[in-house]
């Protein structure tokens, strides 16, 4: 699917939404839902910063780092991964203060969701890092470089490309776990929609909206990666489309 | 004693699990000789270059590049296995190209060719590029400085390789079957190159090929290995005019039979 049908479907859903603004019945819970939008859109990005650095790092930390740091690296992949995100969300928001340590909500949703994507991340940056043919490391040992300079300036860049769109995948996931943070007192997009319908019963009007701006949000994502991918690879696509 | 030998492999083994490649190899290759290995799939010859580029550790021996250790180093007088500080010293003198050009896809041909100057070397850019603008231009890529290799031919992608390997003058060139992924058109540009390298620099050069015509013309020495073994090694004249051994007979008649 090309970017244009993605910014398609984002037109079309932004306009969707401000068509059904129109009325009043739908008028009544955009502030509020908006409001909330806002709310997730900011522990998504965050969540997805976080996500990014603990991916990275934990992939080279087992790949190359030190037997102690590789050892750190899978308990905490294996850990995150194998259990779910609102566990973790508990976990850290009602299980730490038992132990004197106590945070605030919006940390621990932004670092819940972080390091819960950051694990599945590792996977999916050591996986890229190891479809780099071998004959480019070869190359650079013949170079006689040295295997950090050989990550930085030779493997990392190609596999950058190759890890574009499964985290692409994984940034939408998150944008989609950030509903869960409701349960721990964050009035999120999510949590905003329930408190609105339970208040007024007009399930249609909330959930029309709350649907179509999830969807906005993902196409948001989805664009931003595919011009990332097309940046990304221009010097290695050039002559392949020639 | 003779001047001490570019290279010499003493007594090196190679083993993969049960499967012995390379059997107690004994060889020296003087400073600036060409020497071509020829050989039957299988019989250790690539196994040869990947060892002295230290892409492949070995089982036994010692590899000695320029009058010093690559496998061992020097401890209280006694040779133990080298370190990578160790390695890369003596790696810096041999420069290696593969059959698959091994390219960097998201580098330009200038860009492949002053990396490993600036990031190893220490090179500042302006000077990094101004050799390579001269070895890209020696391998007739001029033009093609800013092109990604793939937006260039085959041959082209293996001169830019050719360059890049110069760039870090090296003192050992290793030559992979560089033409074997070639279309046979393009297989004479990327020969022709490496003969002029030969004539113009110093350099000691180990090329494995399966290019008889051209071992034969511009080595000083051939090795036919067979099994893991150096069966027969001697002037190009000899060992294709002459050869002794029923295997390398065998093996040029089937080479040549099949053109």
């Amino acid at each position: 699917m090309g970017i244009r049908t993605l910014v398609a479907m984002l037109v079309v859903s932004l306009a969707v939404i401000a068509v059904l603004a129109t009325q009043a019945t739908y008028r009544l819970f955009l502030p509020g839902l908006l409001q909330g939008a806002v709310l997730t859109i900011e522990i998504a990005v965050l969540g997805s910063l976080l996500a990014v650095v603990m991916g990275v790092f934990a992939a080279l930390a087992r790949m190359y780092g030190p037997a102690p740091l590789r050892w750190l690296a899978t308990v905490y992949v294996e850990i995150f991964r194998g259990t779910s995100a609102l566990v973790q969300l508990f976990w850290l928001f009602f299980v730490l203060p038992q132990f004197g340590v106590t945070l605030d909500a919006f940390p621990v949703a932004v670092l819940a969701l972080g390091l819960n994507v950051g694990a599945y991340g590792s996977e999916c940056v050591r996986g890229s890092i190891l479809s780099v043919a071998r004959g480019q490391w070869e190359a650079g040992t013949a170079l006689n470089m040295s295997r950090a300079q050989m990550l930085r300036r030779i493997i990392l860049p190609q596999a950058f490309i190759a890890m574009i769109p499964p985290w692409g995948n994984l940034f939408i996931e998150l944008l989609k776990s950030t509903a869960l943070v409701s349960l721990i007192t964050l009035s999120d997009l999510a949590f905003k929609a329930q408190q609105m319908n339970q208040n007024t019963f007009k399930t249609v009007p909330i959930f029309t909206l709350v649907l179509l701006m999830y969807l906005a949000m993902s196409l948001v994502v989805s664009i931003g990666m595919r011009l990332l991918e097309r940046r990304a690879s221009l010097g290695l696509a050039r002559g392949r489309a020639a | 004693m003779t001047e001490q030998p570019m290279v010499r492999f003493d007594n090196v083994s190679k083993r993969y699990g049960s499967l012995t490649v390379l059997d107690g190899l004994n060889l020296e290759i003087a400073r600036g000789e060409k020497v071509s290995v020829i050989g039957p799939s299988g019989s250790g010859k690539t196994t040869v270059l990947r060892m002295l580029m230290t892409l492949e550790t070995i089982n036994d021996g010692v590899i000695w590049v320029d009058g010093e250790p690559l496998t061992h180093m020097q401890q209280s007088g006694k040779l133990v296995p080298a370190n990578l500080a160790h390695i890369r010293r003596i790696r810096a003198k041999i420069g290696m190209v593969f059959q698959s050009f091994n390219l960097f896809p998201h580098m330009t041909a200038m860009a492949n060719c002053i990396e490993a100057p600036m990031t190893v070397l220490g090179m500042k850019r302006a000077d990094a590029e101004a050799r390579a603008a001269e070895l890209l231009d020696m391998v007739g890529l001029s033009q093609k400085k800013d092109h990604y290799p793939s937006q260039l031919s085959g041959g082209q992608q293996q001169r830019v390789a050719i360059a890049r390997a110069l760039a870090m003058r090296p003192k050992i060139m290793l030559f992979d079957e560089v033409t074997s992924a070639l279309d046979p058109e393009l297989v004479g540009e990327v020969l022709q190159v490496i003969r002029q390298i030969g004539r113009e620099h110093d350099l000691t050069m180990l090329m494995v090929t399966h290019q008889m015509g051209f071992a034969k013309e511009f080595s000083d020495r051939v090795c036919f290995f067979y099994q893991g073994k150096i069966c027969e090694q001697g002037p190009p004249s000899e060992l294709f005019g002459a050869p002794k051994n029923e295997r390398t007979r065998q093996f040029l008649h089937a080479v040549l039979e099949a053109g």
